[in-house]
């Protein structure tokens, strides 16, 4: 059984995620940079639409989609459609207390 | 070297056989169908077979080409996979389901008449809802019922559709329809039912949640993946396809950041992977096409994937929510690493995802559908961020539940190891594993360029990147338990209130009919038509009576004699007589008016 110390996970603030975040944003700055640099360079990437071929067009797009996603999600999303748990459960035993029949 | 029997043949009679079997036999026995299975593959060669005659109609069980084996093959691999996955339990029911499902799927796509194809159409239901069934929790029954409902009722659109397109003088080829007429917008229908099409398609969310932890394997791969398969070969390039896709990439995924239940957020993701298949089919390009085949072999890997490393968590623990789960990456290291392969399976440089969505999105670029690219951009995102970052993170990691278990049982390592080691196979090598089977070869394509994976290595370290910075920030929504509304709410709460809409209205009426005509009205006309006559009688006799001079008690002697007579039907000719004048002198008072 491991000793109950605290997960290392746990929050945001927790040593992981921080590292985490600094490994991820530090890539993410590498290809952002290399992207610079196929366009400087004139590097054919073989792009079919013209977004394609801007710098970090395609970092920008994922981290512009997630932001949306999650945004409408919490904002207008979850209002609209956010019930008990036991939403159905409940009513179906309200329903003249034989769901089965 | 002997010849190929119909897949599903072996795995229905297998199917038969599993409940008869006991113990160590049942489960060798169970493994060693899809191994069979596999061997048949072989022994199949392209062309038609296994054609017989029925009523008027030829039946044709075997149509061996690109786009049949090929999810032929696929539906193979999850059936030795997922019975792998639940080999360890022995549950008879279980085994049995699976290989049913496993048997029709391959069924339905070896199909090369719609005839077949309904028969085995409809009876993946069945598989369906055994896997259900086998549960066995009332919310599971009732799940069960909800996918029966639907699936009949898709069912009877498509024979609707079916016998429409029949009579207008359709005919039963399996191949490319018209989308004309009555008949072939009611099979378009009745194949969307089943591809989890938006608003139609609310059951699949609903119920696979609901399943047992190996059956929901079986569920993720056939049903849709059937359906996907039918409607790349009878409507191919059909306009509407794209946006229906479309709509499937984009509205499950609002729903997936806000589910708590991990097997649910699968579930969304399913659909909206389902939908870059569809926008393939419905673009119809040679690319495309091969594309939504690729794209399906290779879904079906990962999606099975984070399924089976899901259910190997709610097997050890009995929890799939996000609530309830986190920072299990101490007690099941190896699921967690089989799980972010199913992860990064779905769309990473080196895995299957990579190599078959892309052309997907090669074929809706090359074509100039810019819009639709953004979309499937953005569908692209979601989906890693849900079923690639969102399951692993609240499932292995987040805070520490607190849960201490043990690693998941062997056979569901090893089934887990082997999709993970076919997946990074398809991955690093497409052109050899992979592209050889897609349905049209004339069209080649070059995954691993230099800018191809620069972008998508950017691009789902982007995701990762968001999904840490809305955690810091504390911009992600927080997981909480809930029910989210979704089409299903139109059988789930409008079913129960049209019940009490019909108990009220229709009992209501009903008893208000009681009351009124059988209550009082028709007593009152039987009794009229039985007594009004003697009793019409005795009033014209009264002041006859009287004038004879009777007793009352006489009175009351031929009043009852006048009754009795009347029931009997018998009266003295003297008495009918008298009646008859009386009659006619009436009838000569009536005419003078």
């Amino acid at each position: 059984m491991p000793s109950p110390k605290p997960s290392p996970y746990g929050t945001p603030d927790s040593p992981a995620p921080r590292k985490l975040f600094t490994v991820l944003a530090g890539s993410c700055g590498f290809f952002l940079l290399l992207d610079l640099v196929f366009r400087l360079t004139g590097f054919d990437k073989h792009p079919y639409l013209k977004w394609e071929q801007w710098p970090g067009f395609y970092g920008i797009a994922a981290f512009v989609a997630c932001l949306l996603l999650v945004t409408v999600s919490r904002f207008l999303v979850r209002p609209l459609v956010k019930r008990d748990e036991d939403y159905y459960e409940k009513s179906s035993t309200d329903a003249g207390g034989k769901p089965d029949a | 070297m002997p010849d190929a029997v119909p897949p599903a043949l072996i795995y229905l009679l297998g199917a038969l056989i599993v409940p008869f079997l006991r113990g160590r036999f049942r489960q060798i026995f169970a493994l060693a169908i899809p191994v069979i299975g596999f061997v048949n593959f072989y022994l199949i060669t392209k062309g038609v077979h296994w054609k017989f005659e029925l009523l008027e109609f030829e039946l044709i069980l075997g149509r061996a080409d690109g786009w049949s084996l090929i999810f032929l093959h696929i539906f193979t691999v999850i059936s030795f996979v997922g019975i792998l996955y639940i080999l360890k339990d022995n549950v008879a029911l279980d085994l049995s389901a699976g290989l049913l499902y496993a048997g029709c799927a391959m069924g339905a796509v070896m199909a090369g008449d719609l005839i077949t194809l309904f028969f085995f159409w409809e009876m993946l239901t069945v598989g369906a809802v055994l896997c259900l069934l086998a549960r066995k929790t009332p919310s599971s029954g009732s799940a069960a019922k909800r996918y029966l409902l639907v699936h009949v009722f898709g069912g009877v659109v498509l024979l609707g559709g079916l016998v429409l397109h029949l009579a207008a003088g359709g005919s039963t080829a399996f191949d490319k329809i018209e989308l004309s007429g009555v008949g072939p917008w009611l099979m378009f229908l009745g194949f969307g039912i089943n591809c989890a099409w938006p608003f139609v398609g609310a059951w699949l969310t609903d119920t696979y949640p609901e399943a047992s932890i190996g059956g929901l394997i079986f569920m993720a791969t056939f049903t849709t993946k059937t359906a996907v398969y039918v409607l790349a070969r009878t409507f191919p390039g059909e306009p509407v396809l794209l946006w229906i896709g479309v709509a499937m990439i984009v509205l499950p995924l609002f729903y997936a950041v806000i589910e708590n239940d991990l097997r649910r957020v699968l579930a969304y993701c399913l659909v909206n992977q389902v939908g870059f298949m569809v926008v393939g089919i419905g673009l119809g390009t040679t690319l495309s096409l091969n594309g939504t085949a690729a794209h399906a072999y290779c879904h079906v890997l990962y999606k099975a994937l984070l399924f089976m490393a899901i259910g190997s968590v709610m097997y050890r623990t009995g929890k799939s929510k996000a609530t309830e789960l986190g920072g299990l990456v101490r007690s099941m290291p190896v699921t967690c690493l089989f799980c972010c392969i199913g992860a990064l399976s779905i769309s990473a440089p080196l895995f299957a995802g990579f190599v078959g969505k892309s052309m997907i999105f090669s074929a809706i670029s090359s074509g100039g559908h810019g819009t639709v690219f953004l979309v499937l951009l953005f569908g692209a995102a979601g989906a890693f961020l849900m079923a690639g970052v969102k399951v692993p993170f609240f499932a292995f990691f987040n805070r520490d539940s607190g849960i201490r278990c043990e690693e998941a049982p062997l056979n569901q390592l090893l089934a887990m190891g082997s999709v993970a080691a076919i997946s990074i196979l398809v991955g690093i090598l497409p052109h050899q594993v992979l592209y050889p089977m897609l349905p049209d070869l004339s069209v080649s394509y070059e995954p691993y360029t230099v800018g191809h994976v620069t972008d998508q290595i950017l691009f789902l370290l982007a995701c990762g990147l968001a999904f840490v910075l809305m955690r810091r920030a504390g911009w992600y929504p927080s997981e909480i338990r809930a029910t989210n509304l979704d089409a299903d709410w139109i059988y789930r709460k409008g079913g129960p209130l049209f019940y009490r809409l019909a108990d009220k209205g229709l009992n209501g009426l009903n008893a208000a009919v009681g009351r009124g005509f059988l209550g009082k009205f028709v007593p009152g006309v039987t009794n009229f038509f039985e007594a009004g006559g003697p009793r019409l009688a005795c009033l014209l006799m009264t002041p006859i009576w009287a004038f004879q001079r009777l007793t009352p008690e006489e009175t009351d002697a031929a009043r009852h004699s006048v009754f009795r007579r009347a029931k009997h039907g018998a009266f003295p000719i003297g008495i009918t007589a008298f009646f008859a004048v009386i009659l006619l002198g009436l009838l000569s008072l009536l005419m003078r008016f």
